[in-house]
Protein backbone atom coordinates (compact mmCIF):
# COMPACT_ATOMS: atom_id res chain seq x y z
CA UNK A 1 0.00 0.00 0.00
CA UNK A 2 1.57 3.65 -0.74
CA UNK A 3 1.65 6.64 1.62
CA UNK A 4 -1.88 7.90 1.98
CA UNK A 5 -2.27 11.48 2.15
CA UNK A 6 -3.26 11.50 5.62
CA UNK A 7 0.10 9.65 6.91
CA UNK A 8 2.31 11.78 4.83
CA UNK A 9 0.80 14.91 6.25
CA UNK A 10 1.10 13.46 9.90
CA UNK A 11 4.87 12.97 9.21
CA UNK A 12 5.13 16.27 7.62
CA UNK A 13 3.74 17.68 10.77
CA UNK A 14 5.65 15.88 13.13
CA UNK A 15 9.22 16.18 11.52
CA UNK A 16 8.47 20.21 11.01
CA UNK A 17 7.06 20.16 15.19
CA UNK A 18 10.15 18.14 16.04
CA UNK A 19 12.92 19.20 13.71
CA UNK A 20 11.12 22.29 11.77
CA UNK A 21 12.30 20.64 8.85
CA UNK A 22 9.69 20.94 5.95
CA UNK A 23 8.75 18.32 4.00
CA UNK A 24 7.02 19.56 0.46
CA UNK A 25 4.65 17.68 -0.60
CA UNK A 26 5.86 15.70 -3.83
CA UNK A 27 8.19 13.86 -1.05
CA UNK A 28 6.08 11.31 0.04
CA UNK A 29 8.58 8.76 -2.06
CA UNK A 30 11.39 10.28 0.82
CA UNK A 31 9.08 9.09 3.30
CA UNK A 32 8.55 5.66 1.91
CA UNK A 33 12.20 5.26 1.31
CA UNK A 34 13.20 6.00 4.41
CA UNK A 35 10.54 4.65 6.82
CA UNK A 36 10.69 1.56 4.92
CA UNK A 37 13.37 -0.17 7.13
CA UNK A 38 12.02 1.00 9.78
CA UNK A 39 8.78 -0.22 9.46
CA UNK A 40 9.81 -3.91 8.37
CA UNK A 41 11.83 -4.10 11.60
CA UNK A 42 8.22 -2.87 13.64
CA UNK A 43 7.23 -6.62 11.43
CA UNK A 44 4.79 -4.00 9.14
CA UNK A 45 5.18 -4.62 5.49
CA UNK A 46 3.90 -1.22 4.37
CA UNK A 47 4.84 2.63 5.20
CA UNK A 48 1.47 3.72 5.68
CA UNK A 49 0.24 1.16 8.47
CA UNK A 50 3.94 1.83 10.48
CA UNK A 51 2.85 5.40 10.56
CA UNK A 52 -0.97 5.14 11.58
CA UNK A 53 0.13 2.39 14.39
CA UNK A 54 2.57 5.20 15.50
CA UNK A 55 -0.25 8.04 15.01
CA UNK A 56 -2.30 6.11 17.19
CA UNK A 57 -0.37 5.07 19.31
CA UNK A 58 2.39 7.71 19.45
CA UNK A 59 5.80 6.28 21.87
CA UNK A 60 8.66 8.28 21.93
CA UNK A 61 11.36 5.80 20.32
CA UNK A 62 8.99 5.43 17.27
CA UNK A 63 8.38 8.80 16.15
CA UNK A 64 12.06 9.65 17.04
CA UNK A 65 12.74 7.09 15.11
CA UNK A 66 10.69 8.85 11.68
CA UNK A 67 12.22 12.02 12.65
CA UNK A 68 16.01 10.83 12.78
CA UNK A 69 15.29 8.60 9.58
CA UNK A 70 14.28 12.02 7.03
CA UNK A 71 16.68 14.40 9.13
CA UNK A 72 19.90 12.30 8.05
CA UNK A 73 21.59 12.89 4.67
CA UNK A 74 23.90 10.99 2.57
CA UNK A 75 27.46 12.30 3.47
CA UNK A 76 30.87 11.69 1.69
CA UNK A 77 34.19 12.67 2.82
CA UNK A 78 35.58 15.94 1.41
CA UNK A 79 31.91 16.39 -0.14
CA UNK A 80 31.49 19.63 -2.94
CA UNK A 81 35.47 19.98 -2.17
CA UNK A 82 35.99 23.47 -2.10
CA UNK A 83 35.09 24.81 1.42
CA UNK A 84 38.12 22.43 2.53
CA UNK A 85 40.38 23.31 0.20
CA UNK A 86 39.48 27.23 1.16
CA UNK A 87 40.14 25.75 4.69
CA UNK A 88 43.54 25.38 4.09
CA UNK A 89 44.16 27.70 1.50
CA UNK A 90 43.17 31.04 2.81
CA UNK A 91 40.84 30.18 6.55
CA UNK A 92 43.81 28.68 8.47
CA UNK A 93 46.34 31.54 7.09
CA UNK A 94 44.25 34.01 7.85
CA UNK A 95 43.53 32.98 11.06
CA UNK A 96 46.91 32.93 11.70
CA UNK A 97 48.43 35.12 10.91
CA UNK A 98 45.05 37.70 13.49
CA UNK A 99 46.32 35.12 16.21
CA UNK A 100 49.32 33.93 16.68
CA UNK A 101 50.84 31.26 15.09
CA UNK A 102 50.76 29.01 18.07
CA UNK A 103 46.44 29.86 18.37
CA UNK A 104 43.67 27.51 19.47
CA UNK A 105 41.11 26.64 16.53
CA UNK A 106 37.49 25.88 17.50
CA UNK A 107 35.72 24.45 14.83
CA UNK A 108 31.93 23.74 14.71
CA UNK A 109 30.22 20.65 11.82
CA UNK A 110 26.87 21.16 12.40
CA UNK A 111 24.67 18.74 11.15
CA UNK A 112 27.52 16.53 11.21
CA UNK A 113 25.48 13.67 10.13
CA UNK A 114 27.97 10.31 10.74
CA UNK A 115 30.90 12.54 11.12
CA UNK A 116 32.81 12.45 7.53
CA UNK A 117 32.98 16.33 7.62
CA UNK A 118 34.07 16.70 10.60
CA UNK A 119 36.69 14.30 10.46
CA UNK A 120 37.74 15.60 6.86
CA UNK A 121 38.04 18.98 8.80
CA UNK A 122 40.47 17.38 11.33
CA UNK A 123 42.34 15.03 8.75
CA UNK A 124 43.53 18.18 6.88
CA UNK A 125 44.72 20.05 9.54
CA UNK A 126 46.75 17.43 11.26
CA UNK A 127 48.40 17.42 7.68
CA UNK A 128 48.75 21.09 7.84
CA UNK A 129 49.27 22.13 11.60
CA UNK A 130 52.17 21.44 13.80
CA UNK A 131 50.68 19.73 17.19
CA UNK A 132 47.33 20.34 15.71
CA UNK A 133 45.51 17.57 18.51
CA UNK A 134 46.19 19.77 21.23
CA UNK A 135 45.15 23.14 19.32
CA UNK A 136 42.54 22.24 17.71
CA UNK A 137 38.77 21.80 18.98
CA UNK A 138 36.29 20.16 16.78
CA UNK A 139 32.48 20.19 17.79
CA UNK A 140 30.21 17.84 16.08
CA UNK A 141 26.82 18.30 16.10
CA UNK A 142 23.76 16.41 14.51
CA UNK A 143 19.97 16.62 15.63
CA UNK A 144 20.16 12.08 15.39
CA UNK A 145 21.46 10.88 18.64
CA UNK A 146 22.49 7.35 16.19
CA UNK A 147 24.31 10.01 13.89
CA UNK A 148 26.10 11.46 16.98
CA UNK A 149 26.81 7.83 18.35
CA UNK A 150 28.51 6.85 14.86
CA UNK A 151 30.55 10.13 14.71
CA UNK A 152 32.20 9.35 18.54
CA UNK A 153 32.69 5.82 17.08
CA UNK A 154 34.30 7.29 13.94
CA UNK A 155 33.89 3.77 12.40
CA UNK A 156 33.29 3.79 8.75
CA UNK A 157 32.38 0.93 6.24
CA UNK A 158 34.47 0.10 3.46
CA UNK A 159 32.00 1.44 1.36
CA UNK A 160 31.94 4.58 3.28
CA UNK A 161 35.69 4.86 3.03
CA UNK A 162 35.50 4.58 -0.59
CA UNK A 163 33.30 7.37 -1.16
CA UNK A 164 35.60 10.26 -1.44
CA UNK A 165 38.46 9.84 1.08
CA UNK A 166 41.86 9.73 -0.62
CA UNK A 167 43.91 6.55 -0.07
CA UNK A 168 46.99 8.51 1.31
CA UNK A 169 44.51 10.14 3.89
CA UNK A 170 42.92 6.80 4.58
CA UNK A 171 45.87 5.05 5.68
CA UNK A 172 47.62 8.22 7.61
CA UNK A 173 44.55 8.80 9.67
CA UNK A 174 42.35 5.39 10.17
CA UNK A 175 43.50 1.87 11.21
CA UNK A 176 41.51 -1.48 9.71
CA UNK A 177 38.81 -2.18 12.96
CA UNK A 178 37.36 -5.52 11.43
CA UNK A 179 35.64 -5.28 8.72
CA UNK A 180 35.58 -1.25 8.99
CA UNK A 181 37.88 1.36 9.54
CA UNK A 182 38.18 3.46 12.72
CA UNK A 183 39.65 6.95 12.79
CA UNK A 184 42.85 7.10 14.49
CA UNK A 185 42.90 7.86 18.26
CA UNK A 186 44.37 11.03 18.24
CA UNK A 187 41.92 12.37 15.62
CA UNK A 188 39.20 10.89 17.18
CA UNK A 189 40.17 12.68 20.32
CA UNK A 190 40.27 15.90 18.00
CA UNK A 191 36.31 15.99 17.77
CA UNK A 192 33.85 16.27 20.31
CA UNK A 193 30.26 15.18 19.09
CA UNK A 194 26.94 15.55 20.87
CA UNK A 195 23.28 15.82 20.20
CA UNK A 196 22.01 19.42 19.06
CA UNK A 197 18.75 20.78 17.20
CA UNK A 198 19.57 24.02 15.04
CA UNK A 199 15.91 25.09 15.44
CA UNK A 200 15.66 25.11 19.07
CA UNK A 201 17.65 27.36 21.52
CA UNK A 202 21.47 26.05 20.89
CA UNK A 203 23.25 25.09 24.32
CA UNK A 204 26.36 26.99 25.23
CA UNK A 205 29.73 26.27 22.82
CA UNK A 206 31.96 27.97 20.96
CA UNK A 207 33.14 30.90 20.20
CA UNK A 208 33.58 29.15 16.95
CA UNK A 209 36.70 30.13 14.76
CA UNK A 210 35.49 28.37 11.61
CA UNK A 211 31.29 26.82 10.97
CA UNK A 212 30.27 24.49 8.61
CA UNK A 213 26.86 24.41 8.26
CA UNK A 214 26.36 22.81 4.78
CA UNK A 215 23.24 21.67 3.01
CA UNK A 216 21.23 22.28 6.26
CA UNK A 217 19.63 25.50 5.80
CA UNK A 218 17.67 24.32 2.53
CA UNK A 219 15.37 22.12 4.35
CA UNK A 220 14.06 25.26 6.69
CA UNK A 221 11.52 27.96 6.19
CA UNK A 222 12.85 31.51 6.10
CA UNK A 223 12.18 32.71 9.97
CA UNK A 224 13.67 29.42 10.73
CA UNK A 225 16.68 29.83 8.28
CA UNK A 226 16.95 33.57 9.56
CA UNK A 227 16.94 32.43 13.43
CA UNK A 228 19.00 29.52 12.88
CA UNK A 229 21.60 32.10 11.33
CA UNK A 230 21.28 33.94 13.83
CA UNK A 231 22.17 31.61 17.02
CA UNK A 232 24.95 30.91 14.65
CA UNK A 233 26.28 34.27 14.66
CA UNK A 234 26.26 34.71 18.40
CA UNK A 235 28.03 31.30 18.70
CA UNK A 236 30.64 32.77 16.60
CA UNK A 237 34.12 35.19 16.70
CA UNK A 238 33.30 38.47 15.25
CA UNK A 239 36.08 37.47 12.54
CA UNK A 240 34.74 34.11 12.13
CA UNK A 241 34.06 32.12 8.73
CA UNK A 242 31.29 30.84 7.94
CA UNK A 243 30.35 27.96 4.90
CA UNK A 244 27.14 27.16 3.80
CA UNK A 245 26.11 24.51 0.91
CA UNK A 246 26.96 25.32 -2.48
CA UNK A 247 23.00 26.26 -3.50
CA UNK A 248 22.53 27.77 0.09
CA UNK A 249 23.18 31.52 0.93
CA UNK A 250 22.47 34.33 3.58
CA UNK A 251 21.34 36.61 0.84
CA UNK A 252 17.82 37.64 1.17
CA UNK A 253 18.06 35.63 4.47
CA UNK A 254 20.15 37.80 7.06
CA UNK A 255 21.74 40.99 6.17
CA UNK A 256 24.18 40.38 9.12
CA UNK A 257 27.04 38.94 6.82
CA UNK A 258 29.23 39.31 4.33
CA UNK A 259 29.69 37.23 1.20
CA UNK A 260 33.41 36.40 0.52
CA UNK A 261 34.91 34.56 -2.08
CA UNK A 262 37.53 32.14 -1.47
CA UNK A 263 38.77 30.30 -4.39
CA UNK A 264 35.82 28.54 -6.02
CA UNK A 265 33.41 28.75 -3.05
CA UNK A 266 31.83 31.64 -1.13
CA UNK A 267 32.24 32.06 2.74
CA UNK A 268 29.86 34.27 4.97
CA UNK A 269 31.65 36.54 7.88
CA UNK A 270 29.97 38.51 10.26
CA UNK A 271 29.24 42.37 9.52
CA UNK A 272 30.33 44.70 12.52
CA UNK A 273 27.74 46.47 13.79
CA UNK A 274 25.04 44.36 12.66
CA UNK B 1 39.72 11.19 -21.75
CA UNK B 2 41.00 7.85 -22.04
CA UNK B 3 41.09 4.95 -19.58
CA UNK B 4 42.36 1.52 -19.69
CA UNK B 5 40.77 -1.37 -17.61
CA UNK B 6 43.23 -4.19 -16.26
CA UNK B 7 41.01 -6.85 -14.29
CA UNK B 8 41.60 -10.92 -15.02
CA UNK B 9 37.39 -11.11 -14.46
CA UNK B 10 35.93 -10.11 -17.95
CA UNK B 11 32.86 -8.88 -15.70
CA UNK B 12 34.77 -6.40 -13.70
CA UNK B 13 36.27 -5.05 -16.53
CA UNK B 14 32.67 -4.53 -18.17
CA UNK B 15 31.70 -2.80 -14.94
CA UNK B 16 34.44 -0.40 -14.57
CA UNK B 17 34.83 0.42 -18.35
CA UNK B 18 30.91 1.26 -18.27
CA UNK B 19 31.20 3.53 -15.50
CA UNK B 20 33.96 5.38 -17.04
CA UNK B 21 32.26 5.51 -20.19
CA UNK B 22 29.29 6.76 -18.77
CA UNK B 23 31.71 9.31 -17.35
CA UNK B 24 32.91 10.31 -20.66
CA UNK B 25 35.88 8.22 -20.79
CA UNK B 26 37.24 6.17 -23.83
CA UNK B 27 38.21 3.20 -22.89
CA UNK B 28 40.57 -0.35 -23.47
CA UNK B 29 40.45 -3.60 -21.77
CA UNK B 30 43.52 -5.44 -20.51
CA UNK B 31 42.95 -9.25 -18.60
CA UNK B 32 46.62 -8.96 -16.69
CA UNK B 33 49.37 -6.31 -15.97
CA UNK B 34 51.39 -7.87 -19.17
CA UNK B 35 48.49 -6.81 -21.68
CA UNK B 36 48.09 -3.55 -20.05
CA UNK B 37 51.78 -2.88 -20.81
CA UNK B 38 51.71 -4.25 -24.20
CA UNK B 39 48.67 -1.62 -24.63
CA UNK B 40 51.13 1.58 -23.24
CA UNK B 41 54.32 0.11 -25.20
CA UNK B 42 51.66 0.09 -28.51
CA UNK B 43 51.30 3.84 -27.66
CA UNK B 44 48.09 3.81 -26.45
CA UNK B 45 49.18 5.81 -23.09
CA UNK B 46 45.18 6.61 -21.47
CA UNK B 47 44.95 9.12 -18.90
CA UNK B 48 43.66 7.09 -16.10
CA UNK B 49 44.69 3.38 -15.56
CA UNK B 50 42.40 1.46 -13.40
CA UNK B 51 43.90 -1.96 -12.48
CA UNK B 52 43.41 -4.85 -10.02
CA UNK B 53 45.81 -6.30 -8.01
CA UNK B 54 45.40 -10.20 -8.08
CA UNK B 55 45.72 -11.29 -11.45
CA UNK B 56 47.72 -14.07 -13.33
CA UNK B 57 50.77 -13.25 -15.31
CA UNK B 58 51.83 -9.88 -14.26
CA UNK B 59 49.64 -8.77 -10.98
CA UNK B 60 49.07 -4.66 -10.37
CA UNK B 61 51.96 -3.92 -8.38
CA UNK B 62 54.12 -5.04 -10.55
CA UNK B 63 52.10 -3.36 -13.58
CA UNK B 64 52.25 -0.34 -11.11
CA UNK B 65 55.77 -0.62 -10.54
CA UNK B 66 56.98 -1.35 -14.36
CA UNK B 67 54.52 1.43 -15.52
CA UNK B 68 55.84 3.90 -13.07
CA UNK B 69 59.41 3.30 -14.49
CA UNK B 70 58.74 4.27 -17.68
CA UNK B 71 59.17 8.28 -17.78
CA UNK B 72 56.86 8.58 -21.28
CA UNK B 73 53.98 7.41 -18.83
CA UNK B 74 54.74 9.67 -15.89
CA UNK B 75 51.58 11.39 -16.65
CA UNK B 76 49.35 8.94 -16.07
CA UNK B 77 47.22 8.36 -12.93
CA UNK B 78 46.94 4.75 -11.87
CA UNK B 79 43.67 4.14 -9.89
CA UNK B 80 44.07 0.22 -7.73
CA UNK B 81 40.68 -1.43 -7.71
CA UNK B 82 40.98 -4.27 -5.84
CA UNK B 83 39.78 -6.57 -2.98
CA UNK B 84 43.00 -6.29 -1.02
CA UNK B 85 41.49 -4.11 1.68
CA UNK B 86 44.50 -4.39 4.23
CA UNK B 87 46.25 -1.40 5.69
CA UNK B 88 49.85 -2.65 4.87
CA UNK B 89 48.39 -3.27 1.16
CA UNK B 90 47.22 -0.04 0.49
CA UNK B 91 50.50 1.50 2.02
CA UNK B 92 52.62 -0.79 -0.88
CA UNK B 93 50.61 0.09 -3.33
CA UNK B 94 51.00 4.08 -2.83
CA UNK B 95 54.58 3.31 -2.40
CA UNK B 96 54.73 1.45 -5.65
CA UNK B 97 53.50 4.68 -7.43
CA UNK B 98 49.96 4.47 -7.57
CA UNK B 99 47.54 7.69 -6.63
CA UNK B 100 44.47 6.31 -5.51
CA UNK B 101 42.91 3.06 -4.33
CA UNK B 102 38.82 1.62 -4.49
CA UNK B 103 38.59 -1.21 -2.47
CA UNK B 104 35.42 -3.56 -3.96
CA UNK B 105 33.23 -3.93 -3.01
CA UNK B 106 32.41 -0.20 -4.79
CA UNK B 107 29.63 1.60 -6.20
CA UNK B 108 29.83 3.84 -9.25
CA UNK B 109 29.52 7.17 -7.61
CA UNK B 110 32.88 5.59 -5.27
CA UNK B 111 35.02 5.85 -8.21
CA UNK B 112 33.34 9.52 -9.59
CA UNK B 113 34.55 10.76 -6.52
CA UNK B 114 37.87 9.30 -6.60
CA UNK B 115 37.86 10.48 -10.32
CA UNK B 116 36.73 14.35 -8.64
CA UNK B 117 39.51 14.17 -6.18
CA UNK B 118 42.39 13.28 -8.66
CA UNK B 119 40.36 16.34 -11.52
CA UNK B 120 39.86 13.53 -13.56
CA UNK B 121 36.03 13.68 -14.36
CA UNK B 122 35.53 14.84 -17.84
CA UNK B 123 34.32 17.95 -18.70
CA UNK B 124 30.69 16.47 -19.69
CA UNK B 125 30.55 14.57 -16.53
CA UNK B 126 30.58 17.66 -14.37
CA UNK B 127 27.83 19.15 -15.55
Amino acid sequence: MSLTTTSFDWVRQLVHRESAIVLQPGKEYLVEARLLPIARRAGLTDVSSFVESVRTRPSPDNTRAIVEALTTNETSWFRDGDPFTALTSTVLPSLLAARGPSARLQIWSAACSSGQEAYTIGMLLEDALPNAASRVSITATDISREMVERTRAGRFSQLEVNRGLPAPMLVRHFVRAGTEWQVAPQLRRMVTASECNLAAPLPRMGPFDVVYLRNVLIYFDLSTKQAILRRVRDLMRPDGWLFLGAAETTLGVDDSWERVVVGRSSAYRPLKGK
Amino acid sequence: MRALVIDDSRAMRRIVSGILEGLGYETQQAGHGREGLDVLEGGWVPDLVCVDWNMPVMDGLQFVSAARSNPAWRSMTIMMVTSESEHTQIVRALAAGAHEYVIKPFTADAIRDKLALLGLLPQEALL
